[in-house]
């Protein structure tokens, strides 16, 4: 390395310490007498004669200073909370303000645990989990709120927020409502899957199974009540998304009804027209659609076909400048 | 008319790519030894293509079968022309290439093919696993996107990580530089087709678009 190279980097460590230093003393300014200098020389030493990475040195100083101030790590805030919504969480250990409604209430497993539910806002639902020692006043079901300074949790892929002894709760007077944690997704419709167009489900109750030749996995052999279902893939060139259209929007996206597809079926005396009416109609389109994820699949509840594009002449511009 | 395998999450990316340059790779390969493993055509532009999704003009259709019906489609976009051919394994595509009225406009979700010829030079094809006709709006939008995606590659083609990049440069004599060139035509061509759709509008506007070296 030549000393030029050495010195520019050794010159971005400092400034990129004094940004951690400044953090960790304003998470203590409230608890402990620290100043920044004296934060950023223990960085630095660890940092500069130990090498440990500054990830570590961090968390390694910030634990040092909740030790003498007798505090757990969730009791600072990791300062500067930001308000996201819920839906965008999407990472663990992460502190975050958020503005909810109490969607739902359930029955805590333990006497830990003082309140734990369903909190939600215009992007969808999130768990969240109050406990009994961090002592905060109860929420209501149906009421809005400010949440300052929670913390997320992540369980198998699914996110929750923690509420803590830090956490400020304020009532709003206001109404919010809630999302069903849809995504938007836009592309190409390539393939309409086996299982689309004039299905029939199992009739016993509570199963809904696709038949297969007449017979439902579970049930065997059954008289299966007709249904209408999409399974189709929307491609962008970069990432392909699997869509179910459900009975009404089948109708809508198709213009063909159950009625109407079951006479289509009784006149060829197969069912297989219909899906392959849907296909000539629907394949090779563009489309956007919005709707919640269930699995792999997005739950089609609104859709758009997209026309000439708007945004041709943008795209002609920056590539002219690349 | 779908395969069972495309119920799997791994299906694979339709990739976007104009006539120019699927007509210029010409190098297959597969990932494993596996019989069944996908294969992939090389674009020239450093991406792996199993399945392509292509918008264009139909302009002719022959039944070149000599036993059996075996239909070729010539599809038309802004930088040259796609091969389709669908015989008895793809029924609906092969229906819908003797039906069609050239020209209209066509989406195809195919697999590319290749074949080599007597004097040895490579020809590209399409093998369609879904012909449906669409409106000019589609056909548009198509343009855009190929041009987005094929201007996308090229900006990652000398990436450290594209080990397709690599394999292009490895394989194909390249000017990714022609390909810009040609994304940037067809993204045009669009522009002169509104132009003479609206020539009735204020003929000034259309001289005052920017010059080329912006």
């Amino acid at each position: 390395m030549s000393p030029i190279e050495k010195h520019r980097g050794g010159s971005e460590t400092m400034s990129e310490l004094q940004t951690h230093a400044a953090e960790i003393a304003a998470q203590f300014s409230d608890h402990l007498d620290v100043s920044e200098a004296e934060v950023e020389e223990k960085l630095d030493n660890l940092v500069t004669q130990y090498k440990v990475p500054i990830d570590e040195a961090r968390r390694s100083v910030t634990n040092s200073y909740l030790n003498e101030a007798g505090l757990d790590r969730e009791e600072i805030s990791a300062g500067g909370t930001e308000e996201v919504l819920v839906n965008d969480i999407d990472e663990d250990e992460q502190w975050v303000d958020i503005t909810a409604k109490v969607v739902d209430l359930w029955e805590p497993g333990s006497d830990a645990i003082s309140q734990v539910g369903l909190l939600g806002d215009e992007s969808g639902t999130i768990k969240f989990v109050s406990f009994s020692t961090s002592e905060l006043p109860l929420l209501e079901e149906g009421s809005v709120y400010r949440l300052g300074n929670v913390v997320t949790d992540e369980y198998q892929g699914r996110y929750s927020v923690k509420l803590n002894r830090t956490t400020t709760i304020t009532e709003l007077e206001e109404d919010i409502e809630v999302g069903d944690n849809a995504i938007e997704v836009e592309g190409a419709m390539v393939d309409i899957q086996s299982g689309s167009g004039l299905i029939k489900r199992c009739p016993e109750e509570g199963c809904t199974r696709v038949l297969q030749n007449g017979r439902c996995s579970e049930h065997g052999n059954v008289d299966g009540e007709f249904d209408l279902r999409i399974k189709a893939v929307l491609d962008d060139g970069a990432e392909v998304h699997e869509v179910i259209f459900n009975r009404e929007r089948t109708e809508e996206l198709t213009g063909i009804e159950l009625e109407e597809a079951k006479s289509m079926a009784m006149d060829a005396l197969d069912t297989s027209v219909v899906a392959d009416e849907m296909r000539g109609a629907l394949l090779g389109r563009y489309y956007r659609i919005t709707g919640p994820t269930l699995g792999r699949y997005v739950l089609a509840d609104e859709f758009e076909r997209l026309g000439a594009p708007t945004d041709h002449e943008d795209t002609l511009i920056k590539a002219r400048s690349i | 008319m779908s395969a069972q395998d495309e119920s799997v999450p791994t299906r694979e990316v339709a990739r976007r790519v104009f006539a120019r340059e699927f007509n210029d790779a010409s190098y297959t390969f597969k990932e494993s030894d596996d019989d069944r493993a996908p294969l992939y055509l090389l674009l020239p532009t450093g991406e792996r293509a199993n399945r392509v999704f292509v918008v264009g003009t139909l302009t002719e259709t022959e039944d070149v079968g000599e036993d059996s019906e075996y239909w070729r489609g010539r599809i038309v976009d802004p930088t040259g022309t796609f091969f389709v051919y669908a015989g008895q394994y793809q029924p609906e595509a092969a229906s819908t290439l003797r039906e069609l009225e050239s020209p209209a406009y066509v989406s195809i979700v195919g697999k590319p093919r290749t074949y080599e010829t007597d004097d040895g030079t490579v020809n590209v094809s399409l093998r369609p696993e879904s012909i449906t006709e669409v409106d000019d709006g589609t056909r548009d939008r198509w343009v855009t996107e190929t041009a987005q995606r094929t201007l996308e590659r090229i900006d990652h083609a000398d990436d450290e990580a594209n080990e397709y990049g690599r394999m292009a440069a490895e394989q194909y004599e390249l000017d990714l530089e022609s390909y810009k060139t040609m994304a940037l035509s067809a993204l045009e061509s669009l522009d002169e087709e509104a132009d003479a759709d609206a020539d009735t509008d204020t003929d000034t506007d259309t001289d005052a678009s920017p010059p080329e070296s912006m």
